[in-house]
This record gives C-alpha cells, structure tokens and sequence, in this order.
C-alpha cells in the first residue's frame, strides 16, 4: 500500500468511454509471475505500432503524459476482467490517482487497496478538466484525501467520496490484511461454530 | 433499503450467514467458503504471503487448476511458450508448498476454473466463492454469492479465509415467459446487457428470477450468471431449486446421505422471501426475444440478429456518441447496415460461458450432416478435460470433425487469447465467449458476441446468420 495524503500535479486525457482492462493492460502481459514491468505495458494497443515502436502521439508517450499524476478517464473505467494487473501498470507508469465520472466495482476494490485513488467527480467538473487540459496542459490540480477534495486552479474545490476504511488505510500506507488480520479470534469462532460448507478435495 | 420487514432477499441471507465481523464504519469481515484459484492471477498472491511469513489459513477451502495459459492443442505437443511454462510449474510449487488441491495438467478434472467447480460438485448453493477471475459470477447460478477478486483480495483470502466487503445493492432481473426456438440463455443476458449497459450494475448483486429463469437448465443458467460482470455486476444469482438440487445429486464431491438431505433442506430456505424488496428491477419479456448479436467493443452493443448497427449521429450524449463512433471504426462496419451476411473469419465455440455439454449438444446438433464454410475456421474448445470425455462418449467430437471444425483440448483458449489460440489482425470472429474489447481476441481481432446456435449458424454459411432460417 503506498500512502497518499496531499498531491499537486497535471493530469492527462483519455476521455474514451467504458476503458476495459484488456485496454489497460492486454491479456498478453499477464503472463508473469511479478510485478516488474508493466508501466511500459500500459494502454499498449493503443500505445505501440505493430513493431513495437511507440506512436508519437499517443499521450502516455509524451512528455506530457511522462510527467502527468492523473489519468483523467472516461466513465466506467475499468471495466472487464479483476486483473489487478491493470492498476499495477498504471501506478508503475506514475500516476496516483484516475479521475473518472464512474469506476467499474473489482477496479476500484484493487485500486483502494494499493493505493491508488479512484475519484469520482460530476460530468461538469469533468469536462471541465477535459478542457484544462486542453487549453493547457501544464494546469496543475490539489488533491487532499484527508479533506476528500480536488481544488482546480480558479480556486474552485470538489468533493469526492471514499469509504472512511479505505481512506484511513490510503492516508496512513496501511495495508488492509492488518485489519482482517486483528480479526483472527472472530473468524476461529466463526469456523469453530459453522464448521466447513466445502467438501474438499484435499487428500 | 432492500429489506421489507423481515422479508429477505436470497443474496441477503448468503451475506447475512457469511458476516464474521460488522464494525460500524468499517466494511463487513465476509467468510468466503469456497476460494478457486489458477495460475494468471495467483502467483503475486503467493509472494505476498512468503514475503509476510504467512500461511494459507484454509487449504482445504481452496482449489487449484491452470486454464488461462495453456494451450488446446493435442497434450503430446510439449508446450513451447516459456512465460507460460514459468507460471504453470509457479502454480503447481505454490500448491505444493501450501497444501493447495490442485487438478494438474494430468488431471481428468482439469478444465475452466468455472466449469470445473460445478461439474465437481464443489460450488453449492448459500456458499461464498470468490475466484481471481471476474467470471466467478457464473457460480451464482446455483445460489452461491460468488464473485471475481483482485490479486491483494486472493492474499487476504489466503491468509484469513476473509474478506473486506461493502454490501452491495440489489437488482432483480425478472424474465417471463417462454424462449422461442432458436432462442437461447445467451440471447436473455445480452439482452439484458443491451438495456442496462455494461456499467448498469455497478455496486448491484443481481437476482435472476420469473418462468424463463426457472426453466433454464443448470448449464443454460450459469451462462446468464456468467456475464453478470459485462453488465456491471459483480454477482448475479438464481434461487435453488429442484433442477439445482438433481444437478448437484450424485457428484464428486456433493454430500452424500444424511448430510445430502441436511443440505437440501438447508438450501430450500435460501430463496428470496415473498415480499422482499430490491433497490432496483426490470423486466424482460423471453416471448418477445431473438437471438441477439454484439456489434461493437463492449458486451452492451449489443441488438437482435435482424436489426440495424445504430447511427452515432443519433446519439445525443456527446462521450456516448464517439465511443460508439470509435467502436465502430474499430469493427469497420456501417450504420444502419444488418450484420447479417458479415462475412467471418473464425467461429468460437468454448469459454466459461459456453463451453459445457449441453452446449456442445446444441452445436453438434445443428452441425451433424452439414459443413463448415470452407471460408472459415471453426474451433470447438469443450470447458473441461470431464466435457471433453463426455463429450466423445457421445460421439459429438466425430460430429464436429466431420463437419471440418477444430476438436481441441480444454482451456480458456480464444476467450482471452493468452495460449496462442487468437485472431489475426482484422479477422472478425463470431464468438460465444463473454468480451468483445477492442484486441480481446488477439490484437486487432473483432468480434461478435452471441449463442452457440447463432455461432454454429454462422459456421455453417460463413457469414453471419439467423439460426431460425436453418431450424
């Protein structure tokens, strides 16, 4: 879990509506049994030529998107499969946070637990920042988890939800086993009193 | 509010039976009783506990199998690729080493994660089952609130048989009705996909119920279950009853005798009570359904077989209008055209949404006595090792390689592209698999979602076509 507290940095644009996994990070890539490498993988159909070279104008290849601490997305990013891999590659390209109107479920359950914000915000301030970005891409945006806002740079601040668990954990770098963990006497009686529901194929 | 006194919902008695810990504030403690897992999403999971020092709490709750990777070609070809190699014999150390059941390479039971779990027995109804797999969805069919989980979840399942959970809404899908011929469990989900949108379930459990619902057989009810995700959902659920019952009687690993009747009556309390409330419903008329067909990117561009690709320039919302305009693009087909008459590529037969016997029945059926377009590429890919046998004890396995199709082993193979079984760029597949993303099938492949009827129609003429014209 990597701590999030306060965050002040330029966004980039992929306006594309209901972006799946499989765009995010292609089948392909999952092939390894580690986390090493994926931010060159990430958004790679969209992002490469058939040889592999990168497209000049696909904005996660330039300078831009190199520097960029927000992917500002269409709604219902992250969609499709539970690959956590895809917020893997995201976060290993360098963003912190993804700012959509909307979140696939699995997407935003991996997202929170790495430490990688989802912020929903209104259509408005979206296309507003859809617009920022546009005018000028170097406008820089505040996020604070603490306060659960985005401040744009007319000085206009929006408020983003997130569960008060999720946030705690992202503010303070703690990894959500440790709270399921401090629950190990509940979940021996649990087990002590249900017994177990699975016939097992264990021998 | 989804409860309506002390009527309660069937996804409300699972849950309410699985919180170990509810602090205000905090997310649930849910147990999860069943934990299936393959070699795609696991092995970071397995480093995460080594690097914590900790153990798999409950072994003998989880099950192995290898699916996503390995190729579906005859088992004497050794298999070549070395990534995919690393993460089978990855799969098969890390169940050693944790005292994990698993169904090997050699195994008669290996196949899909989702199509063994049934098959086995092992996934019944009021169970919890998560797997690293989105399509964990498929397991509701049996009235078990299962859904697809992140690699972190996959540790926390490990080390706690436990997971945070946020209680989600519910949505109750209410089909009626009867399916006309032709007319299929695929036809109903992407349906209902097409309504709602791919992200119209976000945060629901849906409930499947009414006359259609209860006369699907198991396998055509684990198809609908199967794609709840394509709408949003992570889970999507049918009440148990007496075709679930006889599906589950007599399998490997369902309980047998006294703990058999305990069991059943167990389940006959899970279904939703009379009165109970959803947050959120709607209705489909299965009288009124045809056979349905996707024409974009997402699983929710979807239409019936005769009706016309919309036209972006008749979309209001702005973002809604170039995504369709994009997908589009992407299939390079014409609005206001029919896709009937598309020319295809490659037909697809497998997948955990259609790759079970009775599937394989249906296809083989219409198949038997014709041909596959000399133009096309038919593979039949059966779910599971168990499929495949019973399949060539039927003799469908000569049916299909008469007709000219592709007899192959079981896997995940073309759904996700991951084994080398994929499509060239620019290929167009009718497929009876679950997604079709841009590159879902292998990059720059375009596919079309629809039945295993509807497939085989198409494998037939070698351009798309309605299988009501050929019953």
């Amino acid at each position: 879990m990597e701590k999030f507290t306060t965050l002040n940095g330029t966004m980039i644009s992929i306006p594309t509506e209901n972006i799946d996994t499989d765009q995010i990070i292609p089948a392909r890539f999952l092939k390894v049994i580690d986390k090493n490498g994926l931010g060159d993988n990430l958004f790679s159909d969209w992002r490469y030529n058939a040889d592999g070279s990168p497209k000049p104008d696909f904005i996660l290849n330039t300078e831009q998107g190199k520097k960029a601490k927000l992917l500002v997305a269409g709604d219902n990013f992250g969609c499709g499969s539970s690959r956590e891999h895809a917020p893997w590659s995201i976060m290993a390209y360098g963003f912190r946070g993804v700012v959509s109107t909307g979140f696939a479920d699995i997407f935003r359950n991996n997202s929170l637990k790495l430490g990688l914000l989802p912020i929903v915000v209104d259509k408005d301030t979206h296309y507003q920042l859809q617009t920022l970005i546009e005018e000028d891409p170097s406008t820089t945006v505040t996020i604070d988890l603490e306060k659960q806002t985005l401040t744009l740079p007319d000085g206009r601040t929006v408020n983003f939800p997130i569960d008060g668990f999720s946030k705690s954990c992202i503010l303070n770098g703690v990894d959500q086993l440790g709270y399921l963990q401090s629950h190990a006497d509940a979940i021996a009686a649990y087990e002590a009193e249900h017994g177990s529901r699975v016939n097992t194929l264990a021998d | 509010m989804s409860t309506n006194g002390s009527s309660k919902t069937l996804f409300e008695k699972i849950w309410n039976q699985h919180v170990v810990v509810a602090e205000s504030g905090n997310p649930a403690v849910l147990y999860i009783d069943l934990h299936l897992i393959h070699e795609v999403t696991s092995p970071q999971a397995f480093t995460g506990l080594r690097e914590k020092g900790l153990t798999v709490r409950r072994p003998s709750q989880v099950m192995a199998t290898m699916d996503h990777g390995i190729p579906t070609t005859p088992p004497d070809i050794p298999i070549t690729d070395q990534m995919v190699l690393r993460q089978i014999s990855q799969l098969e150390k890390n169940c050693e080493e944790f005292g994990i059941p698993l169904q090997g390479m050699h195994s008669d039971h290996r196949g899909i994660v989702h199509v063994i779990g049934p098959e086995l027995g092992l996934t019944q109804p009021g169970m919890t089952v998560v797997c690293g797999d989105s399509h964990t969805s498929t397991h509701g069919a049996f009235g078990a609130l299962a859904f697809g989980i992140g690699t972190s979840e996959i540790e926390h399942v490990f080390a706690t048989q436990c997971l945070l959970q946020v209680k989600p809404k519910t949505y109750a899908i209410k089909v009626d009705g009867t399916l006309g011929n032709g007319v299929s469990a695929k036809d109903i989900i992407l349906n209902l996909i097409s309504r709602i949108g791919i992200g119209g379930g976000t945060g629901y459990v849906f409930e499947y119920m009414g006359s259609a619902i209860r006369a699907l057989s198991m396998e055509e009810r684990m198809t609908v279950c199967n794609m709840s995700i394509e709408g949003g959902a992570r889970a999507g659920l049918v009440a148990p009853d007496n075709i679930t019952y006889d599906y589950i009687a007599g399998r490997k690993l369902a309980p047998q005798d006294e703990a058999w009747d305990k069991a059943v009556a167990q389940w006959r309390t899970l279904p939703s009570d009379e009165g109970a409330t959803f947050d959120q419903e709607i209705t489909i008329d299965a009288d009124a359904l045809g056979p349905m067909i996707t024409y974009g990117t997402n699983p929710g561009m979807g239409m019936g077989i005769t009706d016309t690709i919309p036209d972006p320039d008749s979309v209001k919302d702005v973002s809604e209008r170039q995504t369709l305009d994009k997908a589009l693009k992407y299939m390079d087909i014409q609005p206001g055209q029919q896709l009937l008459g598309q020319d295809i590529d490659v037909v697809f037969l497998g997948s955990c949404t259609n790759s079970r016997i009775s599937d394989l029945r249906v296809a083989a059926n219409l198949i038997k006595g014709r041909k596959v377009a000399d133009s096309l590429r038919m593979m039949v890919v059966p779910g599971s090792q168990d499929v495949k046998n019973q399949a060539e004890n039927e003799g469908l396995d000569v049916i299909f390689k008469e007709a000219g199709a592709e007899w192959r082993e079981a896997g995940c193979s073309m759904c996700i592209a991951m084994n080398g079984d994929q499509l060239s760029p620019g290929q167009y597949a009718v497929s009876t698999s679950n997604r079709n993303f841009e590159g879902r099938q292998g990059k720059g492949g375009r596919t079309f979602l629809a039945s295993p009827l509807t497939a085989t129609a198409t494998a037939i003429t070698g351009k798309i076509t309605d299988v009501r014209t050929m019953l």
